[in-house]
């Protein structure tokens, strides 16, 4: 009687163990043949992407010896803040002392900060910091916003697709990333040189109004992707609350 | 466990009987045991009440909120509904319970809090209280427990859809393309663009379909184009021939490749004038010639060709011809040069009027674009017929003709599953490969990125897509619930109705003829390469787009796409003047309002200072091409001759109204103002041929 009753309370329960779904294993450890005492960012930092997303480019981090040759066969691991996910996360630098990873950033918009790791011979650990940024819906509206109405004059770099007006102007205008001097600019100053052109601030007439072409929603928009792109990062005026 | 006679049992039996005595031997005892675990049965559901997840999380963020400057007007906005929070839209369906733990997603202060679940949540143009959560995120609504929120349980199967799919959940009411959304965008492009709905079937609520926009040539007179030995080695791996092909790779073994080849050569039938003799005594073509003649046609504006670098360079409308020589015949070339038509009458390859040697120039250089490798190691031997009856098996087998029209084979009807609600599929009807997380968004882009990895038998060919790619197309089929399907039409954004447009009489069969459909739009139909010509009667002056027609010059000299010289003869460029002048006009305004010269030299003067000083137009546009600089916007040198005034008038009033879309700002510009700018815009009147040329 006794065995029977337990045999049917057991059985629903491994049942269910076994369909409860499998986290992936963990991949093998790596074992590296080489070490290397520098590591050099390659490529794929200061890139922008819509949160959540895989970065269009990926991230190439490089190992030096003392000499700066490349090391071949070094482990390179990358990390981040717990949402941002790494394809692969480890791995061992091929023959020219590089290793690319897929690099997706977390739901939610702002700068990440993303480490690569390696250890030197001694066993002492590595560091290079890498910055992406992700755009969160507003931020994302304010780059395509960009893309179409800022970039052609306010983006210095020209490409065969699309020529940068930035030489051919007079007065050269500030790309957005220029920290330096448009964190100096209240929101009210910007909104209000976006809204009514360069002559609201004093500035260039070059600048021509939008506020009748794009809408109040727009132009804030705009305005959360260029504080969110500035370098040095923008932070807002007024209360400051501590952090935890 | 006591597992063994009866008899083991006796001292346990004796001691049980003792604690029966002892509990319950008296009424009164047993009445008070008996109250006591009633009690202590009650005592259960406010207990579990008072240590659930929500609670903790609840008192988690008044801990957060102390302290903090505004601490009080967040602790009462909390205060004013604690305990478990519900949003219900019975409308949507929504009864959702994330706020009672996700306290703090409407408050703006918290934006430098990043500990879950006290985010607040980014500015999005719907409201929480409009909307709910899981129409956008998904997860389980009414569950109050973390792990049945969010994660796929026993009970419930809807976990939350990762933050990479989540424009997915936009284009469930949102059927237009959003600016938000470029994944989601991108994604149900390319639905058509890899020609996914040949085969599989997506009806959308108001009861269309997804159309493929991918073209796929007819293979009815494939023998006149090309070799045996090119479709055999492009049936192989079609990107080797190309990069940039959709045509996906159907992983054939030689032999299928072999006998497919064999088929389709068979069965192809000769038609009438695709192919054209090459002149006899005709001398050797220059090559340099060649290049500069695919230049000023702007062949590149269509058609990509892959660098010594490996990059692919030129537009994406027409196919890549970095190997075109490997695969098309000379003859053929030539005779789809001279007229496309004729091979693929619906073809977005405009008509050129090519003249003999341009036709020889043209196909000589074209056919020199050859790789050597492609098909060194092709060698067939004559079909047999068993090999062309197997071939015409696997044609079937595979639904090539659910793509290319092949001569005795039907396309056939629904030859893949339906996806239009592949959104909502459920879990349990769907095998999950091991290791695989079991969730719908990773199913669908295993299925993409890899869909013979569900199984070596099964037809859906690999296609060669990028891991971006790949996201959005998950996107744009995860977009395809049910809630999409049977959301009330009132509450869903319509996507612009397809038109199909086409413009009437000997005009519309030469727009036809040249294609203007594949760059310009008019009445909603069209490419978006070019400007829309929908009122491009109001728009110029006669003279000028005659002119222009024959001879297309540089409007904006930061192009590289650009209006290609069609080699129109005088009757048919006034013919189509005629036609894009008298039925292409706004109903805004009439054209001859405004007089083309003869404004006051002081108007004119003013106009002046107002374009260079208060509205400095000079940076994007140039009128004088020794001082101004300006690249966006055309050149205005001759807009005088080119532009009607009524037409400048009105977009410099509200350039918005006459183009939607246009970048050119509106100024909100006083009538007088505006008056004054086309005074002077139509003095621009140009010495001669003067356009820019940089």
């Amino acid at each position: 009687m006794t065995r029977q009753w337990w045999t049917l309370f057991a059985a629903p329960l491994i049942l269910l163990s076994t369909a409860c779904p499998h986290k992936s294993v963990p991949a093998a450890s790596l074992k590296p043949t080489g070490f290397g005492v520098t590591l050099v960012e390659s490529s794929g930092g200061k890139q922008i992407g819509p949160t959540g997303m895989v970065l269009a480019q990926p991230v190439v981090v490089q190992v030096n010896d003392e000499q700066g040759t490349a090391v071949t066969g070094a482990l390179v691991e990358f990390s981040g803040p717990p949402d941002a996910s790494f394809d692969p996360p480890t791995g061992l630098t091929d023959s020219s002392g590089q290793l690319s990873t897929n690099v997706a950033l977390g739901s939610m918009a702002g700068r990440y900060q993303l480490t690569a790791r390696t250890s030197t011979k001694a066993q002492k650990s590595v560091e290079l910091k890498i910055e992406e940024i992700a755009l969160g819906y507003q931020e994302e509206v304010g780059f395509q916003l960009d893309s179409k109405y800022c970039a052609r004059c306010h983006d210095p770099e020209s490409t065969p697709e699309r020529v940068s007006n930035h030489d051919n102007l007079e007065v050269k205008p500030h790309a957005f990333t220029e920290g330096d001097t448009l964190n100096r600019m209240t929101d009210a100053e910007l909104s209000s040189i976006i809204s009514h052109g360069g002559p609201a601030l004093n500035k260039s007439a070059l600048m021509p109004p939008y506020g009748y072409t794009l809408s109040k929603t727009e132009i804030e928009a705009l305005m959360a992707y260029i504080r969110l792109i500035s370098d040095p990062p923008y932070h807002a005026s007024g209360m400051v609350y501590a952090q935890k | 466990m006591p597992l063994s006679s009866e008899s083991s049992f006796e001292p346990k039996k004796n001691s049980l009987s003792a604690l029966w005595q002892t509990l319950f031997g008296h009424p009164v005892r047993a009445f008070g045991v008996v109250s006591l675990l009633l009690l202590i049965l009650l005592a259960i559901a406010p207990a579990k009440n008072h240590f659930s997840e929500w609670r903790h999380y609840q008192k988690q963020y008044l801990a957060l909120i102390r302290g903090r400057g505004d601490a009080v007007t967040l602790e009462r906005r909390f205060h004013d509904h604690d305990g478990i929070q519900q949003i219900w839209l019975p409308q949507l369906g929504v009864v959702d319970r994330c706020t009672s733990c996700h306290s703090g997603l409407k408050e703006a202060s918290l934006s430098d809090v990043s500990t879950q679940p006290f985010r607040r949540h980014p500015a999005i143009p719907h409201t929480l209280d409009q909307f709910g959560c899981v129409m956008c995120h998904r997860g389980q609504g009414p569950a109050t427990t973390v792990e049945e929120a969010h994660s796929s349980t026993l009970a419930w199967e809807q976990p939350i859809l990762p933050a990479r799919y989540v424009q997915s959940s936009c284009g469930q009411c949102h059927r237009a393309p959003l600016t938000g959304t470029p994944q989601l965008n991108s994604g149900r492009n390319l639905l058509g663009r890899y020609g996914c709905v040949h085969c599989h079937t997506i009806k959308l609520p108001d009861g269309s379909a997804i159309k493929p926009t991918d073209d796929p040539p007819s293979l009815e007179h494939v023998a006149d184009k090309t070799t045996r030995e090119w479709v055999y080695a492009w049936l192989k791996d079609p990107q080797a021939y190309a990069v940039t092909a959709t045509m996906p790779n159907f992983k054939l073994s030689d032999p299928d490749a072999r006998d497919i080849s064999a088929f389709l050569i068979a069965d192809s039938t000769p038609l009438a004038g695709d192919t054209a003799p090459t002149p006899k005594n005709e001398k050797a073509p220059d090559p340099t010639a060649g290049a500069s003649l695919y230049g000023e046609s702007f062949c590149a504006s269509c058609h990509a060709v892959q660098n010594a670098a490996g990059n692919v360079v030129g537009g994406d409308v027409g196919p890549e011809l970095t190997r075109v020589g490997n695969k098309v015949k000379p003859e053929w070339l030539r005779a789809w040069l001279h007229n496309p038509r004729v091979y693929d009458s619906g073809t977005a390859m405009p008509h050129y009027r090519l003249s003999d040697p341009q036709l020889s120039l043209l196909t000589a250089f074209l056919g020199n674009k050859t790789d050597t490798d492609l098909l060194a190691n092709v060698h067939l031997d004559a079909a047999t017929p068993e090999q062309i009856a197997h071939g015409k098996l696997l044609v079937t087998e595979y639904g090539c003709a659910s793509c290319h029209e092949i001569n005795g084979i039907k396309k056939p009807d629904n030859f893949a599953p339906e996806l239009t609600r592949i959104g909502s599929k459920a879990l349990t009807q769907i095998i999950f490969l091991p290791g695989m997380t079991h969730a719908l968004p990773d199913y669908i882009a295993a299925k993409i990125r890899q869909p013979r990895s569900f199984g070596s038998a099964l037809k859906m060919p690999q296609f060669s897509l990028a891991p971006g790619q790949i996201d959005a197309l998950t996107t744009a089929l995860l977009s395809l619930t049910d809630r999409a399907q049977d959301l009330p039409r009132a509450l869903t954004v319509a996507a612009k109705p397809a038109s199909n447009y086409q413009p009437a009489g000997r005009a519309g069969q030469l727009m036809s003829d040249l294609a203007c459909f594949s760059c310009h739009a008019i009445n909603g139909r069209g490419g978006d390469m070019a400007p829309d010509l929908t009122w491009e009667g109001s728009s110029v002056q006669r003279p000028w787009l005659q002119a222009f027609l024959k001879n297309p010059g540089t409007l904006r000299p930061a192009l590289i796409r650009r209006m290609p010289r069609f080699n129109l003869s005088d009757e048919d460029a006034k013919e189509l003047t005629d036609y894009i002048m008298t039925v292409y006009q706004t109903p805004e305004f009439d054209r001859d309002s405004m007089p083309a010269g003869g404004y006051p030299a002081a108007q004119v003067e003013r106009g002046k200072q107002l374009f260079y000083s208060k509205y400095a137009c000079q940076g994007c546009h140039i009128v004088d091409t020794k001082v101004d600089k300006g690249y966006i916007g055309p050149t205005l040198t001759q807009v005088g001759s080119r532009l009607n005034a009524a037409w400048i008038y009105h977009w410099l009033k509200e350039p918005q109204n006459l183009r939607p879309g246009t970048i050119e700002p509106n100024r909100n510009m006083p009538d007088e103002d505006a008056r004054a700018l086309t005074a002077f815009l139509m003095a621009q009147r140009g010495s001669g041929k003067q356009e820019a040329k940089k």
